[in-house]
This record gives structure tokens, sequence and C-alpha cells, in this order.
């Protein structure tokens, strides 16, 4: 039996080599950590020196005594944002447009995807993705101007187009219970084509061989798509759901804070506009950031729940 | 090439069917907005439905392009852009080469520390703070750096020289005397033109969509980007008309509507450009970084 090389060693023996190995390697590799030096900076002044601001949830913040030096309050904020009035509002708000957003908005890329994979003319299909691309650049102010224009009581077209077959028109824009369906479905609008890539890039890693021999045994088109497109993106798709379930509580603030209106604000007020305006407005600098300490922890929270269990289901998993 | 059976052909028939509703649902608004900015006034006042240009005139755009907020907002958005989208290569480019080198003692102990402010942050007031310390606070060049550092994009730079950097071409390379920085510009960066091209992409689309940096840290007039004095010209009468006020209130011009068209069709032309010229390395670029996340 050949003994084992590395048994010449004693423990000690083997760590001071591993160090030595170590260092070696860091000096022959010091030019990359040079390369790391201007992403650390900013990691350090835009990222981690942030965090360490995180304490004023916990005081009664005022500039004139700055972070460090402001008077503590323990947990007198968070307590005044659960028993407010808001708490509840703005985390159904946010909740359920997210919840909507996930179930209008998610499959549809996948549908798409799969569609535009199994048409046989390349050039089709070619045109129909830079098409369905395009709003993606349309930015969110954009976008609501556009809808604005186009929902229109007046001299909108799509309110010419209800009126013309027969309906009052209808105010998009100022009522409160469309608030969501409009920004949902305008997102949807926006990002379906752009959201199929990923899809499409998992399914041209699909062996070919498989479609050949399926079509030799004589499976029809939705078949294979059955199953073999979507057990072959599966993976993808479990990767993409973990990120959406685990982004459940934080919606951008960009969008909803320019849909909102005094008519909507009942609806549209959600966690992410509520930090802002407390924060920016208000300026009541504690009380916002005790809030932005809640959304943040629930949402770590949530994302390692989520990919615990779906690492545990099916073994995909983000870390 | 085989005959199809019926089934696939009916579903074959579908699948157009759902893509070319699919492309017109995405398209028109498009192009009705296009189309609008240089029809007729009364025309598009009318809530038509419109498919071709009718009374062709260019009267909108002239009254934009007298605007000087417009102006400035524009050429302080294409100097962020531009600014932006640099700093942003500068910064994740060589990190994202670094952290792909399975030699480099500590990677995961580096890479730890960027994921985990994916998921971690400090929060609005706390950046603000800093922003205030450091004298950030209403100047260009917070609208510059906020934006160039993503751990997203390092993640998918990084995957991509695992992936389309050969381990033994580097080995050779140093057998043969050539150091780690001029194998990162002789060689990985000129590999990696696709990967590139969707970063940057992915980073001016960003910069020049976004008004929330503006809106907390910059009051400064000047310095406001295009998105911003959008923000005012385009959303204010939303307000009006949820109200209850009529539209002449707040069109007391009857231009404005198409004038707003054609603001929005002068403000979003140039990122929309920018795709068909990136396209052919996009997929490729795409396809590498999803391969594995």
């Amino acid at each position: 039996m050949q003994p084992n090389p590395l048994s010449r060693y004693t423990k000690k023996e083997l760590a001071r080599r591993n160090r030595a190995h170590t260092w070696k390697m860091m000096k022959e590799n010091r030019v990359l950590y040079l390369f790391l030096v201007p992403a650390f900076i900013y990691l350090v002044l835009f990222e981690y020196w942030p965090m360490y601001g995180i304490q004023i949830a916990f005081k009664n913040f005022n500039f004139a005594d700055g972070i460090t030096g402001s008077p503590w309050a323990g947990t007198k904020w968070f307590r005044y944002f659960f028993r407010s009035p808001q708490f509840k509002a703005v985390v159904t708000n946010t909740l359920s447009i997210t919840i909507y957003n996930l179930i209008a908005g998610f499959p549809l890329p996948i549908i798409l995807a799969l569609v535009m994979n199994s048409i046989p003319s390349r050039r089709f299909k070619r045109v129909a993705q830079t098409i369905t691309y395009l709003p993606h650049f349309i930015s969110v102010v954009v976008l609501v101007g556009m809808m604005s224009c186009m929902f229109s009581l007046k001299s909108g077209w799509v309110n010419g187009l209800i009126q013309r077959m027969g309906h009052p028109p209808v105010h998009l824009m100022g009522q409160a219970k469309y608030f969501r369906h409009v920004y949902v479905w305008s997102g949807v609008w926006q990002q379906v084509g752009w959201g199929s890539i990923i899809y499409l890039a998992a399914l041209t890693g699909i062996d070919p061989t498989l479609h050949e021999a399926a079509v030799i045994d004589g499976a029809g088109k939705l078949r294979r798509i059955w199953h073999i497109d979507i057990p072959g993106i599966l993976p993808t798709i479990s990767i993409m759901l973990i990120m959406r379930f685990g982004s459940m509580m934080s919606l951008g603030f960009q969008k909803v804070y320019i849909m909102q209106n005094s008519m909507n604000i009942s609806v549209s007020e959600v966690i992410s506009t509520y930090i802002y305006k407390m924060g920016m407005i208000d300026r009541r600098y504690s009380y916002s950031s005790a809030i932005n300490l809640f959304n943040t922890v629930i949402n770590f929270t949530l994302l390692t729940i989520v990919n615990q269990i779906s690492g545990r289901l099916s073994g995909n998993s983000l870390w | 090439m085989k005959r199809m059976s019926a089934g696939d052909r009916a579903v074959n028939f579908v699948f157009y069917l759902f893509l070319i509703i699919l492309c017109i649902l995405c398209a028109y608004p498009v192009w009705y907005t296009l189309v609008a900015s240089i029809s007729g006034p009364t025309y598009v006042n009318s809530g038509a439905f419109i498919l071709i240009p009718r009374d062709i005139q260019f009267a909108a755009y002239k009254y934009a392009f007298n605007q000087p907020q417009l102006w400035r907002g524009y050429g302080n958005t294409i100097m962020y852009t531009v600014c932006g989208t640099m700093l942003a290569l500068f910064i994740c480019l060589p990190a994202g080469y670094s952290l792909s080198r399975k030699d480099l003692p500590f990677r995961g102990l580096i890479m730890a520390l960027f994921v985990f402010t994916m998921y971690f942050s400090g929060g609005l007031i706390p950046m603000y703070i800093v922003c205030k310390t450091l004298g950030l606070l209403n100047t260009r060049w917070i609208l510059i750096l906020f934006g160039s550092f993503s751990v997203y994009n390092i993640i998918l730079i990084r995957t991509n020289f695992q992936s389309g950097l050969p381990e033994e071409m580097r080995e050779a390379a140093a057998i043969d005397g050539c150091s780690n920085s001029r194998f990162f510009f002789q060689f990985a960066l000129p590999l990696s033109k696709a990967i590139i091209a969707v970063i940057s992409l992915y980073v001016a689309v960003g910069y020049w969509n976004n008004y929330y940096n503006a809106l907390v840290y910059v009051t400064d007039r000047d310095k406001q980007p295009l998105q911003l004095y959008l923000k005012q010209l385009l959303t204010v009468s939303i307000g009006n008309e949820a109200n209850g006020e009529a539209d002449e209130t707040a069109l007391i011009n009857q231009l404005s509507q198409i004038v707003r068209y054609a603001v929005i069709v002068l403000s979003t032309i140039p990122i929309m450009c920018m795709y068909p010229f990136l396209q052919k390395y996009f997929v490729q670029g795409v396809m590498i970084g999803s391969l594995k996340g």
C-alpha cells in the first residue's frame, strides 16, 4: 500500500506550508488585488459605510450630533411604525402589487420563450424578439407619460376605442381601483420580451438530439415542449422564482412614485415610497431608517427561507 | 424536409398568431407615439386610432427644440451616461476578472463580501448621511458614481471569464512570461467584446432612465438629468385630471399633447437605437452569462 504522501508532515508543518503557499500566491497575483481596488473603494464607501449608519434606526438622529453622537431611542421607532395605521396599509399595498405582479408577469416570458424557440422561421423569431424587447428601453417616466396621454379621458386613443365600442370612458390613471391593474400590466408590457431572454438562453442549452429522437418516435410539437423543453429549463425557472419570492416585500420606488396621485394614494403608498416621504420630505430620519431596516431584514429573511426550501426540494439554490 | 402532421401545423398556426398579436401589442403604443408626434394636434386630440400620420407637421418638435431646459437635461444625461458607463467598466471588468481566477487566495471571502451587499444595504437615510459627509450632495459626481457598481454585473463578467477563457491558455501565457496585467489587457479583454457590450447596454440604459438619484441627492436645476425634467413635464397633468379638473386648464395649449409625444420620442430614441448595434453581441453575451449563474 502506498503511504499517504501528506502523512510525512505534522499538522503544524502542513499549516505552515499552506500559509507559505498562500502568501506566495498572493505575492505572485498582487496585480489581481490591484484590479479589485476600485470596486473595493466603492464597496466600502457606498455599501458598508452606510450599514454603519443603520444604528440611527435605534436613535433620535439629528445632523448636529451625527450618527455616533445622537441619543439612543431603543426600539421606539419600530414600535411607532407597527402601531401606526400606515403599517398595515403600506405592507398590504406592497404585497398585493408584488403578488399580482408575480402571477401576471412570471409565466408570460416563459411561454413566450417556449413559443419563440419552437417556431420554424428564424427570421420571424428575430423580428419578434427585436419588437418585444423595445418597450424595455422606455424609462418609467416616459412610460407613465405615455399612459397619461393615451389613457386621457378626452384625447387618449384608448378611451376613444372604449367609447367607440359603446362603453363610457374609463379614467384609468386617476382611480384607485385601476391603479394595480395599470401598474402591473404596463410592467408586463415592458418586460415580457426582455424577461424571455434568459429562458431562450436556457433553451439553447438543451441537447438537440433529444428533439430529433422524439420526432422519430412521433412526438408532436406540444409533447416535445412538455417533455423536453420545460424540464430542460426548470432549473432556470426555479432560480427565477426564488428571486421573485425573495423580493416579495421589495417593490421598486421609481414607477410607483411617479404613478401616485391624490386619488390613488390609498392603494399606491408602498413601503419604498413611504420610506422616501418620511425621510426626505418629512425629515424624520430615524423613523424612516427604522422602516427601511424592517424592510431589509424581511427581504433578507424571505430570500434565505425560500432559498433553503428550494435547495432542499429541488437542489436549485442561489448559494 | 419532413411533412408536418396536422396537429403540428395547427400548433404552429397558434404560435404564429400568438407572436403576431404580442408584437402588435408591444409595437403599437411606440408606433402611435411616433406618429402622433408629427400629426396634426386636432386630429391627435380627438382620441382617434391612428395608423399613419395625418396632417404631417413638425410644430411640436419646433416647440420642443426651443426649450432650453430640455437641452440642458439632454446634455447632462449624455454626460452622466457616458462617464458612468465608462466608470462601470473600469470598476467591474478588472474586479470580475480577478474574481474569475481560481488561484486567487481569499477569493471566496471577497466574493462573499460583494454578494452580501446584493441582499443587505444601509438604506436611504444612512446613504444620504454618507453622501453629505463626503460632500457629494448636489454635485454631478453622485449622478456619475451611483449606478456604476453592480455585484450582478461583476458576477456576469466573472462567469464570462470563467467559461470563455480556458485555464490552459493563461498557464501557457504565464510560462511564456506573460504577466497578469498583460494577459488581462492583451487577451482577456479583446476576447470579451460580447460581455462588454452587454454590460455597457445594461448600465447605459440604467443611467439614461434613472431619475431617483437626482430626485434624492441633487436639487440644482442645472445639474438635473433629462428624466427629472420629463417627470415635471409629463406627469404634471395627471393630478389635475384626477382631481376632476378638465383638460382645459392643464392643456391650455392645444399643442401640449403632441409636444409631449415629441419629447418622448426625442428622449427615448438614443437609448432605443443602441440596441440594434449591440444586438449582434447581445445574444452571445447573455447566453454565456446565463449558462451558470
